[in-house]
């Protein structure tokens, strides 16, 4: 597992790259990169800037990875994160899931970054025309991860 | 001594990203520290009341329930958006 906090870009291709080498075992990698769009809830964004709280954020994705490990046959798996300011076009966060076949690898990723959105402490101030705002957390987000729960 | 520490509009808010203070004997929960600390009053009491106030101890997330000790850190925070 790799788990990697940073201010600046990542390259996806190399990172999928490294997983498909590692193990003659991999069938399947699947890919996710969330992007920054230029409008939200209606008004233009010029650009956003991340916080978070270092420590705890990379134990809470690394929790998460544990988790969807426990649920799925996966092989390995690569989370990037990127923190301080990006303009629209540029790539927030990267997740890569490697297993044999291609249904726990889609699954495995979706999850990751499903519970990443809902739980792992970042913070996004966005620039519109009218100042700077905190973003507000979506209740579509929750009930994306909430998709996820398991019966007990 | 605790470490206790805002995040986002919190931060912002309360114009300090993180404080050191001498636990209160009569505090020993997520919820009574809490109150404390909103009982300082203006903006304080704003911004830890409500419901989208998030809460972790040593880096986990707790509810108001956790119980504290000395040496904790706490951090308050609003609901993530990350991503």
């Amino acid at each position: 597992m790799t788990v990697r906090i940073q201010t600046e870009d990542f390259d996806a291709g190399a990172e999928i790259a490294r997983l498909r080498a590692a193990s003659r075992k991999v069938g399947a990698v699947a890919a996710f990169v969330g992007v920054v769009r230029d409008v939200n809830e209606g008004d233009a964004v010029a650009a956003m800037t991340l916080e978070h709280y270092p420590g705890m954020t990379e134990k809470s994705i690394e929790e998460i990875v544990a988790q969807a490990r426990g649920r799925w046959d996966i092989l390995d798996v690569t989370v990037i994160h990127r923190v301080g300011r990006l303009e629209p076009a540029d790539p927030i966060v990267l997740v890569v899931v490697a297993g044999a076949h291609r249904g726990e690898a889609f699954a495995a990723c979706e999850f990751i970054m499903d519970y990443l959105k809902t739980r792992a402490p970042f913070w996004k101030r966005e620039e519109t025309p009218a100042g700077a705002r905190w973003v507000d957390a979506r209740t579509s987000d929750d009930a994306a991860a909430e998709r996820w729960r398991q019966k007990s | 001594m605790i470490t206790v520490l805002y995040f986002a509009r919190l931060r912002e808010a309360l114009g300090r990203g993180s404080e050191r203070l001498d636990l209160p004997a009569d505090v020993k929960t997520v919820g009574a520290l809490r109150a404390h600390l909103a009982g300082r009053g203006g903006e304080w009491a704003g911004a830890l009341s409500g419901p989208a106030v998030r809460v972790a101890v040593n880096q986990v997330m707790a509810d108001a329930a956790t119980a504290l000790a000395d040496g904790d850190e706490i951090a308050f925070f609003p609901p993530v958006t990350g991503g």
